[in-house]
């Protein structure tokens, strides 16, 4: 026996935490691309984060306003175990790692040591690298949470010197790293000027409005707003988030079911206002995205407005088509988190959502609940064309991306 | 079918682990009490490095005779390593994942012999 006996090798890295190296950390990620051949297709990741709190003192240092670009240094200079200067949000409720069984989602602490660029640069180049990545869209974490911000105002400092900071400091680290601006939707007005300052600026690639908030998006006050994007020939993205203090999750007690229902609920409340107000009729070049909500979501809303519609069409007069025939013609949606417990109704929301022209590739990575490619790889019922269309090809054309990547 | 000498029985300390390569598989080797059990370093979720996660007690709800519930609890008798990926977790004893056993841990075989403790690959 001994003559068959191998010794083992202890593997270099033991034990995942919040200081592992993003590359260790998504290793088998890169293992199975490479056994995939994922170098020869294009992978457009329409959904990740930094988590751009960590850079907080340099991205008040763009607030415009003095005095509260002033207020902002006093505080971070001088608050203690403070949370950063003017975000609103959930402070102590982030039970997203589930107390420490998923260290990626707590922190990042891994060493950095390469000075050419800014951090956030490394990290996602890492992680694109990991996650084998050509392009991948860079979403704000907290600052998820502004629509709800109680002065309208701040949301306008903050969101404006975020979009600023990240143009000037960060993307030009990496051809690959994208972005959609940031508008603080809850000021139509300025969320317009954002447009405006914004729709030519390298590497920005589209508008983002993030979803927990109480406007409703068919206010006549966003017309102009939704005219400038559609000439910007940029689509606008919905991207959900979770707001605990929503009266109708109230009665959730744990952050599965509020993070469960909060990240649809958002954009289901927005696309029934979008679809049955005419918004697609409105503006029929106008392009927009629905991120980060999952699918499941998607073919019940189909169901429900297609099934109310037919009986009240007066309340909807814009209308010329089925709710559901807009939903799936002129709205692209993200897959992630992507649920997969039943494949036949998987298979059944990606026919009801024509997922082969309308669907995207998202990652969500670092947070607990990130896809990698091969969910969309490894799905049985897809052939290989729709497979590039949705882990790239379909980005590349709705955000005039080059197919060969960003090189 | 190989085999590997992973180490002797007293270098694993009771309810620790150590993560090997044995050729190209990966391999997670648990001790508790004086059992051992060895799970391919692959999750049944998505693929990720399950073995480099956290050993967590599995949860109980503390329910009373009427049914009330009053938090939970620590269950320190059942071990359950948790994938970093994205939480679920795994029974360290059974491999299988407390809420559906359908999703299991792929187990390899262990021997323990005169103190050493071996493990086959590719059985
Ligand atoms: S890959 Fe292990 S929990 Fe998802």
């Amino acid at each position: 026996m001994d003559a068959l006996i191998k010794p083992a090798i202890e593997h270099p890295v033991q034990e995942l935490d919040t200081r592992t190296d993003t590359r260790d950390y998504l290793a088998h990620a890169r293992n199975d691309a490479e056994k995939k051949g994922f170098a020869d297709w294009l992978i457009v990741d329409i959904d990740a984060h930094h988590v751009e709190s960590v850079s907080w003192a340099e991205i008040t240092s763009y607030i415009e306003d003095p005095v509260v670009r002033h207020q902002a240094e006093m505080y971070q200079s001088e608050r203690v175990g403070a949370p950063p200067y003017g975000l609103n949000g959930d402070l102590g409720l982030r039970y997203q790692d589930v107390g420490g069984r998923i260290p990626h989602q707590s922190s990042q602490r891994e060493v950095v040591e390469e000075k050419d660029v800014h951090r956030d640069v490394v990290l996602t180049r890492r992680a694109m690298h990991g996650l084998a990545v050509d392009y991948m869209v860079i979403f704000p974490t907290p600052m998820l949470f502004l629509g709800m911000h109680p002065q309208t105002d701040m949301e306008v400092f903050l969101s404006r010197a975020y979009n600023r900071w990240l143009t000037e400091r960060v993307l030009p680290g990496d051809p690959g790293m994208v972005t959609l601006v940031v508008l603080p939707f809850n000021t139509p007005d300025e969320a317009l000027k954002m447009v405006e300052e914004f729709a030519d600026v390298p590497n920005v690639i589209g508008f983002c409005v993030t979803s927990t908030r109480y406007k409703p998006v068919h206010s006549n006050e966003y017309m102009k707003l939704y005219r400038a994007i559609e000439e910007s020939g940029k689509p606008i993205a919905f991207h959900a988030g979770y707001h605990w203090q929503d009266p109708s999750l109230a009665t959730c007690n744990t952050f599965l079911g509020m993070h469960s229902l909060g990240f649809a609920w958002c954009n289901i409340v927005h696309m029934t206002n979008w679809i049955l107000n005419g918004i697609p009729e409105r503006f029929p070049k106008l392009k927009s995205m629905w991120v980060e909500s999952g699918l499941s979501w998607i073919p019940f809303l189909m169901q429900r407005l297609d099934d109310q519609y037919l009986m009240r069409q007066s309340e909807a007069p814009l209308l010329r088509r089925m709710p559901s025939e807009y939903m799936s013609d002129n709205c692209f949606y993200s897959c992630q988190p992507m649920e997969q417990s039943n494949m036949k109704a998987l298979e059944c929301t990606f026919e009801m959502i024509n997922a082969k022209d309308q669907l995207l590739f998202s990652s969500d990575w670092p947070h607990f609940d990130f896809d990698t490619p091969s969910v969309i790889y490894d799905l049985p019922f897809l052939d290989e064309q729709s497979k590039r269309n949705i882990l790239g090809l379909n980005a590349a054309k709705l955000f005039n991306l080059n197919t060969n990547g960003p090189k | 079918m190989q085999s590997y000498r992973i180490g002797t029985v007293s270098e694993f300390e009771e309810g620790t682990k150590k993560v090997f390569n044995l050729g190209e598989t990966e391999v997670g080797v648990f001790r508790l009490g004086e059992k051992f059990y060895a799970w391919n370093n692959i999750c049944p979720h998505q693929g990720g490095p399950v073995c480099q996660g956290r050993l967590y007690p599995r949860v109980h709800e503390n329910l009373d005779e009427n049914k009330h519930s009053h938090g939970r609890l620590y269950d320190e008798n059942n071990i359950n390593i948790v994938c970093p990926w994205h939480g679920l977790e795994f029974d360290v004893r059974t491999g299988k994942h407390p809420g559906n056993e359908e999703i299991a841990l792929d187990p390899l075989p262990v021997q323990i012999e005169g103190g050493e403790i071996y493990v086959i690959v590719g059985e």
